[in-house]
């Protein structure tokens, strides 16, 4: 591995305001063709107490191309939100990154300015499913006013109008074609957040994330508390948003079959690294997972054996030298203790 | 037993989310109740752990009607349910340490003298390392708090447990790591079950029985 740990100071910056204007290399992984999100050795540590360090995320990398859906998976703890706070420009001030978060047009998420990225990012170019819609939405302002709300803020008008915004009658049209793109009911949309079932707060939520028509898709754990059904429709919607009009889609989620359902390609997290990246095919049929980890995951679902992983992962502040999974693996030995497997050929494991 | 007749809840009189709910456990019996989001399932895990007083319907708790809820539930029947609910950050006091959440039950009945032995044993069981047992609430993970309150809910040793989508929130591993737990508990005590969850998967491997929302309630009512 080249890049820099971030136990080193090199390559750590501090979260929040950094110089703007970065406009990336100019060759590869730009342009046109290039991947909506490139994702290239990124880490996120936070600063304790006492100088401690809590490493959250650690060199993680892998590109998402339009019509994509990744699936990142893992238990709470492994970093995977902290991942995506990241992309989003939303770590608490604590925190320092390392690597890169391109996007198509070469901005590198991690660099942008809280300026940039509140202005030309989040909802433009990054269209966020948040993980509890009914929290997300502001409680006594009715769906239509969120719509119209931010209809007026992302879509331009078609002809000029007064300060670029759009108004009346085609403001109020805009909303409802935003609304019926999500299959949101028009009947509903005079409906205040707690007076929507958990299925059309997701659906107003997604309407919300799909307004500004931005290429990249990314839901927080889209589907939690969400029963059966209604976690099947909810991620067909969100693949039907993606796969059809050349959208990634970044899904973060601990629910494996939602993973099953709609991901081209899963990454599975633990402590803080992505162990395994493979074609979702492959990892939930066969060959079948090749990480431990993984393996261990799939293992544990009611569908297959029930079983689960035994002990629990380490703390992020105190990871052990060797792999992270050895304390728990049945095939550890000494070289695992010793050496961090790195990530090589879409695994993290001496003996995969 | 643990039978619940004719109950009608909720928190609104005049719209209940629960109408004329029947359920009846035998002893050691675990029951898988599904039902979609939102349809007064929760509400009705709540009158089986006495924390909800329904406005119609009786509880009966191993041959004796309940007749308050809450604090007012007579201490014996009380303690003899344990329930675990779906979020842990909304049913854990986050500046607790987690030695003190689990052993709450314990101080609440004037029981501290047995907290030290009773917590060492319970938090091993669901697998809490000794040096998380010292962290406050809010310094650990959703599922770490959630094994923390399953420990809660088993120190009294209740006869009946009530899990009202206990695993919703947790990855794969800890939800069979808990249901684990709960069976080895029950298998241990005899203890009866009434799970509650959306998951038909989960509950038919879990339960002996697993029972639909709409088999449960008379003219379910639907908007
Ligand atoms: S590197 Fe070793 S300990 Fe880690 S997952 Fe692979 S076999 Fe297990």
């Amino acid at each position: 591995m080249t890049r820099h740990h971030p136990a080193d100071a090199a390559g750590v910056r501090p979260a929040g305001p950094a110089p703007a204007g970065d406009p990336g290399p100019a060759g590869s992984g730009t342009g046109p063709g290039a991947p909506v999100l490139a994702v290239d050795g990124l880490s996120v540590r936070f600063r304790m107490r006492a100088g401690r360090h809590v490493e959250a995320v650690t060199g993680a990398s892998f590109r998402l191309a339009p019509g994509e859906c990744l699936a990142l998976v893992g238990e709470s703890g492994c970093g995977k939100s902290v991942l995506a706070s990241a992309l989003l420009g939303l770590l608490p001030g604590n925190a320092e990154t390392a690597g890169s978060a391109r996007l198509a047009d070469g901005l590198d998420l991690l660099a942008a300015d809280e300026r940039t990225l509140a202005r030309t990012v989040r909802g433009r170019r990054v269209g966020l499913v948040p993980q509890s819609p009914a929290a997300h939405l502001t409680p006594v302002r009715t769906i239509r006013a969120h719509l119209e709300e931010t209809v007026r803020e992302l879509v331009r008008p078609a002809v000029p109008a007064p300060r670029g915004r759009l108004r009346g009658d085609a403001l109020r049209a805009a909303a409802e074609a935003a609304a019926e793109r999500a299959a949101f009911p028009a009947g509903h949309l005079d409906r205040y957040p707690h007076e929507l079932s958990g299925g059309l707060a997701q659906r107003a939520a997604t309407a919300l994330a799909l307004v500004g028509d931005a290429p990249l898709l990314l839901a927080d754990e889209p589907t939690t508390g969400l029963d059966r059904e209604l976690v099947h429709r909810t991620v067909d919607e969100l693949r039907a948003h993606t796969r059809d009009v050349g959208r990634a889609l970044l899904m973060i989620t601990h629910d494996l079959a939602a993973a099953e359902r709609i991901a081209d390609t899963v990454a599975v997290m633990y402590a803080g690294r992505i162990v395994e990246l493979a074609p979702a095919a492959a990892f939930f049929g066969a060959p079948g997972p090749r990480h431990p980890y993984a393996a261990g995951l799939l293992d544990a679902l009611p569908e297959r054996a029930f079983t689960p992983i035994p002990g629990a992962p380490p703390e992020l502040g105190a990871l052990p030298p060797g792999c992270a999974f050895a304390a728990r693996c049945a095939r550890a030995d000494d070289a695992c203790r010793a050496e961090r497997p790195a990530l090589t050929e879409g695994v993290a494991c001496h003996h995969a | 037993m643990l039978e619940l007749t004719g109950i009608t809840a909720g928190y609104d009189r005049r719209a209940p989310v629960v109408r004329g709910a029947h359920l009846a456990l035998r002893p050691g019996e675990s029951l898988g109740l599904l039902g979609p989001s939102g349809c007064g399932k929760s509400t009705l895990a709540r009158v089986a752990a006495l924390l909800h007083r329904p406005d119609r319907g009786t509880v009966t708790l191993d041959g004796r009607a309940v007749t308050g809820y809450r604090h007012r539930a007579p201490r014996d029947l009380r303690t003899s349910v344990g329930v675990v609910f779906q979020q842990p950050r909304l049913a854990a006091d986050p500046r607790l340490r987690l030695r003190d959440l689990v052993a709450e039950p314990l101080r609440a009945t004037g029981r501290r003298t047995e907290a030290d032995a009773a917590v060492a044993e319970l938090t091993e069981r669901v697998g809490l390392g000794r040096d998380l047992l010292t962290r406050r609430a809010h310094e650990v993970s959703d599922g770490q708090l959630q094994r923390a309150c399953l420990a809660r809910a088993l120190i009294l040793r209740p006869r009946w447990l009530v899990c009202d989508e206990m695993t919703a929130m947790l990855d794969a591993s800890t939800t069979a790591a808990l249901v684990r737990v709960v069976e080895e508990y029950r298998a241990d005590t005899g203890a009866g079950l009434l799970a509650v969850g959306h998951d038909p998967v989960l509950l038919a491997r879990w339960c002996d029985r697993t029972t639909h929302w709409d088999e449960i309630v008379d003219g379910t009512v639907k908007d």
